[in-house]
């Protein structure tokens, strides 16, 4: 017992180191591949938060995408010229423009998203399964669709074009868009952000990881797995699941605000269907409702396609360019969506059989 | 304090052109064990849903502990004191036994999302004591060994028992029990029985649905038989088991000895 403790804590130990200095590793390879483990950290958090969602409540939602949106376009459209260029009133109030502090933002953006989680989910309430897949991917498409539209007749989202110079973070007095230096070592911009992400990854966890072993949690599972019976037992299946979808949701924003503010542009395009059904699929492959199962399964699912990308070029050259690395991308994707699927049906990491030890 | 748990007048369910329930009126005293029996769909799981609030009634009142109460919403009802169980288990499968008496104790507990995510003391004060009653429970129901494993692992009889600890957590001023010994080998019935009569003993109420005439009979301090949606006897167990009306629609002729 205390062997396995001790080991457990030296593989913890060991990991964070690793997760400390890994940017310094990949940089010398070029920034590109900080900017992958980067965007896999915004996953990891869209494929938790999706995970109170699907993974706790067991509501399907194939339209999550659209809370990361939301949280984006609110960053997009307070942290840019693009509110004071059309609006006179704004332009009038704010001289220099709209730069809130970034708490300030995140936490509008998760209420928002929260908000627009709990309306899209009311009238979903009575809906399971397919049903409900069907109308959350319909939200979904709806929230991309407005976005792409509502340049006019008022110039809101400033449509397909997107919303352009988004600030970067600003936090302590560092701007996260500039390298910094510190004299003796430059940290990337890129950098900077795989720290202030790796921060919100483990806070996110932590934050799933009490939620799910507490009342509320244990109710959402116990929705989950037989709604009557929940019931039954006195649980408001209503408020619980308004709950679920509005947690979800405000974590989709929190993600949504960081990928606004590292890609300094937003367009509509970044929110596709594709996008919620990736989410899902990190979810399901990596374990619903398990938490190290979902990060496993967001950095499989997000990583690997870039990864493929660097790989796939010698593959394209072998065969003489007929491979393309996109198809032979996709391919390889889907190949182990299915091979995964065919040998590990409840996903790649998912909860432990008999629950906790036995021995006590 | 009410000696009269559940009091029940003139209960009436209608599905389209069918009466399921005929102004059926049950009165259960504190420490009953009372029996619903009846042929197959004579209305006793009916006559539950109703009372469960599964079913909105079309007619009747309903005392709970001389409150009276609207059986409109099923967690309304359970939060006013009826715990049941189902005649086809319904277990949360794939949590733990002790997960799934915990969620018993969700109606009585109060903390939030906040409490949980920063650990109030109250929050821990709390889960500390629904932990502690869970794992009670499951050891008076007898399977406080298997606390850790899936619900669904459990064998048939072990799930009964892990449904009636479930029912049990949410404090119940009675408990329903829809046909718990359906399914079960001999033995099975008599451990049963045993825990039936031990959650008398313990001053709980329980409202009992069975097919199963020599459970109910030994078991029962008062019985209310429904045939049609309608009560046509009800009372002691031994006078009611000679009611020629009984004998003729459900126990059958033979049975006298």
């Amino acid at each position: 017992m205390f062997t396995s403790k001790r080991n457990k804590m030296i593989v913890f130990l060991l990991a964070a180191v690793l997760l400390m200095v890994a940017p310094f590793l990949l940089q010398p390879f070029g920034n590109s591949w900080v900017r992958i483990i980067d965007m896999v950290l915004l996953y990891i958090m869209l494929a938790l938060g999706l995970n109170i969602v699907v993974g706790y409540a067991g509501l399907l939602d194939l339209g999550y995408v659209a809370f990361f949106a939301l949280g984006a376009y609110v960053f997009g459209l307070l942290a840019s010229p693009h509110l004071g260029e059309h609006f006179a009133v704004i332009a009038q109030t704010f001289p220099g423009g709209i730069h809130y502090s970034i708490w300030v933002v995140m936490a509008v953006a998760a209420f928002v998203a929260g908000v627009v989680g709990m309306l899209l989910g009311a009238p979903t309430l009575k809906l399971r399964g397919d049903y409900l897949a069907i109308v959350t991917l319909g939200f979904g498409e709806i929230i991309r669709i407005f976005l792409l539209n509502l340049d006019r007749p008022v110039n809101i989202t400033n449509g397909p074009k997107g919303l352009m110079q988004i600030d970067s973070v600003k936090l302590f007095g560092i701007d996260f868009g500039r390298p910094l230096d510190l004299g003796w070592i430059r940290i990337e911009s890129v950098s900077l952000y795989y720290y202030l992400f790796l921060f919100l990854v483990v806070v996110t966890i932590f934050i799933c990881y009490r939620i799910e072993n507490s009342r509320i949690g244990r109710a959402w599972m116990a929705i989950r797995e037989d709604e009557i019976a929940a019931k039954a037992m006195g649980l408001n299946t209503r408020n619980l699941k308004l709950m679920a979808f509005g947690m979800g949701a405000s974590f989709g924003g929190v993600s949504g605000v960081m990928f606004a503010a590292f890609q300094g542009f937003v367009s509509p395009e970044s929110f596709s269907l594709m996008e919620s059904i990736m989410i899902v699929a990190m979810v399901v492959l990596g374990g619903l409702g398990h938490i190290p199962g979902v990060v496993l399964g967001a950095i499989l699912l997000a990583g690997l396609p870039e990864v493929l990308r660097h790989a796939a070029g010698p593959l394209t050259q072998l065969t003489d360019g007929r491979l393309a690395p996109e198809i032979l991308r996709q391919l390889l994707i889907a190949l182990a969506m299915i091979v995964i699927m065919i040998t590990r049906p409840r996903g790649l990491w998912p909860r432990p059989e008999h629950g906790k030890t036995l021995l006590k | 304090m009410s000696d009269i748990v559940l009091k029940v007048s003139d209960a009436s369910k209608r599905f389209g052109g069918l009466q399921a329930l005929s102004n059926v009126d049950i009165e259960i005293r504190r420490g009953q064990v009372y029996g619903l029996i009846g042929p197959n769909g004579a209305g006793k799981t009916t006559f539950f849903n109703v009372l469960t609030g599964l079913y909105t009634p079309d007619g009747g009142t309903f005392e709970l502990a001389g409150q009276a109460y609207k059986p409109t919403a099923v967690h309304e009802v359970a939060k006013a004191g009826i715990a049941r169980t189902f005649q086809n288990i319904r277990l949360f499968a794939e949590m733990t036994a002790v997960e799934n008496v915990m969620v018993g104790r969700h109606v009585r507990t109060h903390s939030n999302l906040l409490g949980a995510i920063f650990r109030t003391k109250a929050f821990r004060t709390e889960e500390k004591e629904i932990a502690e009653r869970a794992q009670e429970l499951l050891a008076y129901v007898g399977i406080g060994h298997y606390a850790d494993y899936k619900a669904r692992t459990l064998s048939y009889g072990d799930q009964r028992r892990l449904e009636i600890a479930r029912a049990l957590a949410t404090d119940p001023q009675l408990i329903a029990l829809d046909e718990p010994a359906a399914g079960m080998n001999a033995t099975e019935k008599v451990q049963l029985r045993e825990l039936i009569d031990r959650i008398r003993n313990d001053n709980r109420t329980i409202l009992l649905i069975e097919h199963d005439v020599k459970l109910v009979m030994g078991l029962c301090d008062a019985v209310t038989v429904l045939d049609y949606g309608k009560c046509i006897a009800q009372g002691v167990p031994s006078v009611v088991q000679k009611d020629p009306a009984v004998i003729e629609a459900y126990l059958g002729v033979g049975h006298q000895g």
